[in-house]
């Protein structure tokens, strides 16, 4: 047998937006019924390589071959018809639709549904035996779960017959065991025959799940090398230039006095009790992590402390001195006076205005601080030398004021929040998910940062999805599960394994250790 | 990156949009059988070739600047106030009841208080679905539309019954004191030729001075700041400690009292009297005026002018050509409307892919890389 044609070669790519070029004469190929993955930092050229191969783009130069022969994909039609599927970051379903309503959309064969829906009812079902890709296929959409949504959109694509499946940071919206469940899934496929590319930032799903991996860095492609013959550190330095620090490099605690205290806090929010009692503190100089998977009252833990959203029930005392929970005497703005920063978990939707240039949200909930005002009329000219000196200190590129934040990177737009809320040095820092879908660089200097908060004797509440982020930052983890503390554990003392237990609610780990 | 330059987004694109309007108008005109050339000529003789067209011009366009500026207000929090006719309304009253009611030694201090009262009052009837909106989430929309039909009913009733002049037949109110009339156009600026009776009076300096304090309070203010951030997005408003409740209010109660202010000009400087439907579709005028501004002060008095000139020009073209009936010349509006307002997309779209591609071209014609 000779050896058959890759499913996927790329031949001189190249594309560029405006001054940027966006994609260097990338060459690639991968071989039928693997799984290539595809690293690099935020803006390394990862999505817009997707792009072209998906018909979103096309590029400048360069040739794509699908199973040898030569493919113009002009548009995502054409890319379809050559077998290609894409699982985009933000699933494209549409939520008040079945699942079988949405696996059909677009790829109905006439004017009446009823048979297209019996014709994909049927392949759904075996496609899901031959997948383990098991989803119902009438339930609603909004009702499944992030993990099974996913599904969702990998059953769409293998509806259309895709035989080259590209899922873009997949696993940034699943809990560890739903990624888990994800990678069984691409592993079945892969012994299908499907080819798979897995485009990330997390190298671990790298090193678990791809054959080969290719590193991207500004617009090239500067490495392709087989997983079994590197290792996470290598590919970090391949990413970022650099040797880059994986793990988190801190001092032990040296906790002080008792900062916040949290007493049997409740919230009701839509209805639904989304804190049943919660109680902890944190003194001076430590952090207290909050694993749990998202959704289990972790986000309305930092609104009701952040002065966005009233309690029912509880109290809190910061320094112990009583903080007003009912939102008639208190909001976001008193609660910075009162020595409160609060990186949100959703940086676009809570964080920053996204259409405000830089400098308008470096002022963003600080905007009555005298220093930023002259009388009647903000100063202007002060905040934006203020945002100024902050992006030169917090390492913001490109450091321009005068841009909207929504030009910014990810990682640097996350640093424009973190330079507002730590650079004033808050007694205590609430933060969520302070990493999420930043690159590895930036990754990095937001650690350092919330650590150097804490030894000048901050307290810190740090809130992630993400368990080596928690595991590498606190020095006290607590699991939260459906509204309530789960226990404490020490970071020395504690596991993924047993950490995850506890996310999902299962308590006989230990018998003691609770708060 | 953005896709356009500025100057295409701010200027190109609305003149596109009214040439292609006014394109369409000529159509219309031609179908009925009138030369669509001598029409315009008419429009453009009427509205800007004498001091009498512009005296009507500017006096149009004064009220559509603050109609204009109350829509522009609101935009700013995302909010769609299409109540600006009924606040406007009832800004009259307010002007009336204070300029009847008290014996103005002069017009300076007359001025002062109609300005307060119209502004109080139309604020006051933006209020109700402000609140509505705020506390109870009754879309706003909806609200200030019906708050027009209800301010047109009691204007109608307060005239009729309340303000009526006895013995009169007309649902007026009684002339204001000769004390209150505010200077028209022939008394501070005659020596442009403006004539006495030309409208254009006193209320068109209140306009531009509106907006030069809209500018200040949206982009220079702590509140224009938070009513901008609220209108990008709510919950990052409510994560920086602004209350949407307040902002609601507040920004609603500033555009209702801008639409009132509008009363100024009609019904102080003009009419010099409180009369029925005064308002002539001036708050729906204000909608188009600031979408075509987009929503900055300058574009809201550049469309003013425009929509003041389509108003004057068209009211000569009934007179000039009687083929060309009143309902014709509002076709020709509405299309104005159409083109300028609902229709941006239309003309955005292919002009920002011709900027797309003039940038690839000249790009290209830098790189030294020969193309395939």
């Amino acid at each position: 047998m000779t050896t058959p044609a890759p499913a996927i070669e790329l031949k001189g790519i190249s594309k560029a937006f405006g001054p940027v070029q966006a994609n260097k004469d990338i060459s690639m190929s991968v071989a039928r019924g693997t799984i290539h993955g595809i690293v690099g930092e935020n803006g390394a050229g990862k999505s817009t390589l997707m792009s072209i191969l998906y018909g979103f783009y096309k590029a400048d130069r360069g040739e794509i071959f699908i199973n040898g022969k030569p493919t113009p994909i002009p548009d995502s039609q054409a890319a379809i018809r050559a077998g290609i599927g894409m699982v985009h970051q933000h699933f494209k379903l549409v939520e008040n639709f079945t699942v079988v309503e949405n696996v059909i959309l677009g790829a109905e064969d006439g004017a009446l549904l009823t048979p297209s829906i019996a014709k994909a009812r049927k392949l759904l079902t075996e496609l899901s035996e031959e997948y383990g890709l098991k989803v119902d296929p009438d339930a609603i959409i909004e009702d499944l779960s992030v993990g099974h949504q996913q599904r969702v959109e990998i059953l769409k694509q293998l509806y259309r017959h895709a035989d080259i499946l590209i899922l873009d940071e997949p696993t940034g919206v699943l809990t560890p065991s739903e990624a888990d469940q994800l990678f069984r899934i691409l592993e079945r496929l892969k012994e299908e025959g499907k080819t798979i590319i897995l485009i990330t930032h997390k190298l671990r799903e790298i090193m678990e799940i791809t054959d080969t991996v290719s590193v991207m860095r500004r617009g090239e492609m500067t490495n392709t090398v087989r997983t079994a013959d590197t290792s996470p550190a290598e590919l970090a330095e391949m990413m970022v230039g650099r040797k880059v620090l994986l793990r988190v490099e801190k001092a032990p605690a040296q906790p002080g006095d008792v900062v916040l205290k949290v007493d049997n806090l409740r919230v009701v929010r839509g209805g639904v009790e989304r804190l049943k009692g919660v109680s902890f503190e944190i003194r001076a100089g430590e952090i207290l992590g909050i694993a749990g998977v998202a959704g289990n009252g972790q986000t309305e833990l930092l609104e009701v402390l952040g002065g966005m959203i009233p309690a029912q029930g509880g109290s809190v005392t910061l320094h112990n001195e009583a903080i007003d929970l009912t939102g008639k005497h208190s909001d976001g703005q008193t609660r910075r006076a009162r020595g409160i920063g609060h990186v949100p978990e959703d940086r676009q939707d809570e964080g920053l205005i996204m259409a405000f240039e830089a400098w308008e949200n470096v002022a963003f909930g600080y905007h009555k601080d005298p220093k930023f005002n002259s009388g009647m009329l903000m100063n202007h000219a002060a905040i934006k030398a203020d945002c100024a000196d902050k992006m030169a200190r917090y390492d913001v590129r490109p450091p321009n004021p005068r841009l909207p934040a929504r030009n910014f990177s990810g990682g640097n737009q996350q640093k424009i929040v973190v330079a507002r809320e730590m650079d004033r040095a808050p007694d205590l820092l609430l933060v969520g998910q302070p990493t999420r879908g930043v690159d590895i660089g930036a990754i990095e200097f937001i650690h350092s940062q919330i650590i150097a908060l804490r030894d000048q004797g901050k307290a810190i509440l740090l809130v992630s999805v993400e368990l080596d982020e928690i595991m590498g930052l606190s020095d006290r983890i607590a699991v939260m599960f459906d509204g309530k503390l789960m226990g404490e554990r020490l970071p020395s003392e504690t596991n993924e394994n047993e950490l995850g237990l506890l996310m999902a609610g299962v308590t006989d780990t230990r018998t003691e250790g609770a708060a | 990156m953005d896709k356009m330059p500025k100057w295409a987004d701010i200027i190109l694109i609305p003149l596109i949009s009214v040439v292609l309007a006014l394109v369409v108008s000529g159509l219309v005109v031609a179908l009925i059988g009138e030369s669509p050339w001598r029409a315009m000529q008419v429009m453009v003789q009427g509205a800007f070739g004498s001091a009498y067209g512009w005296g009507y011009t500017l006096y149009y366009a004064t009220n559509f600047i603050f109609t204009g500026l109350a829509v522009a207000v609101a935009f700013h929090a995302r909010l769609f106030n299409i109540g600006g006719e009924g606040q406007a309304a009832i800004g009259g009253l307010g002007v009336a009841i204070i300029l009847l009611g008290v014996a103005w030694p002069h017009w300076t201090i007359a001025l002062l208080a109609a300005i307060l009262f119209s502004a109080a009052f139309g604020a006051a009837w933006a209020a109700v679905p402000a609140y509505l909106q705020a506390k109870r989430g009754s879309h706003i929309v909806i609200t200030t539309i019906m708050f027009n039909y209800i301010a047109s009913a009691l204007l109608v009733y307060l005239l009729v019954n309340v303000f009526r002049v006895e013995g009169s037949m007309a649902p007026e109110s009684a002339r204001f004191a000769e004390a209150t009339n505010l200077p028209t156009a022939s008394d501070f600026a005659g020596f442009l030729g403006f004539g006495t009776s030309a409208p254009l009076n006193f209320a068109f300096f209140i306009a531009l001075l509106a907006c030069v304090g809209v500018w200040l309070l949206i982009w220079k203010t702590r509140l224009g700041y938070e009513i901008r951030a609220f209108g990008q997005s709510q919950t990052a408003a409510v994560y920086a400690g602004i209350n949407p409740t307040k902002i609601i209010m507040i920004t609603m109660l500033i555009s209702g009292g801008l639409a009132g202010m509008m009363a100024i000009n009609v019904v102080m400087g003009e009419a010099e009297r409180l009369v029925l439907d005064f308002v002539e579709g001036a708050g729906f005028v204000g909608i188009a005026v600031a979408l075509m501004g987009r929503s900055h002060p300058v574009g809201v008095v550049l469309a003013a002018l425009l929509f003041g000139a389509l108003y004057q020009g068209g009211a000569e073209l009934q007179f000039e050509m009687p083929a060309i009936s009143r309902e014709m010349v509002v076709v020709i509006q509405a299309l104005v409307i159409l083109f300028t307002g609902a229709l941006d997309n239309m003309v955005r779209m292919p002009m920002e892919s011709l900027f797309l591609s003039l940038r690839r071209r000249r790009e290209a014609g830098q790189s030294q890389t020969p193309a395939e």
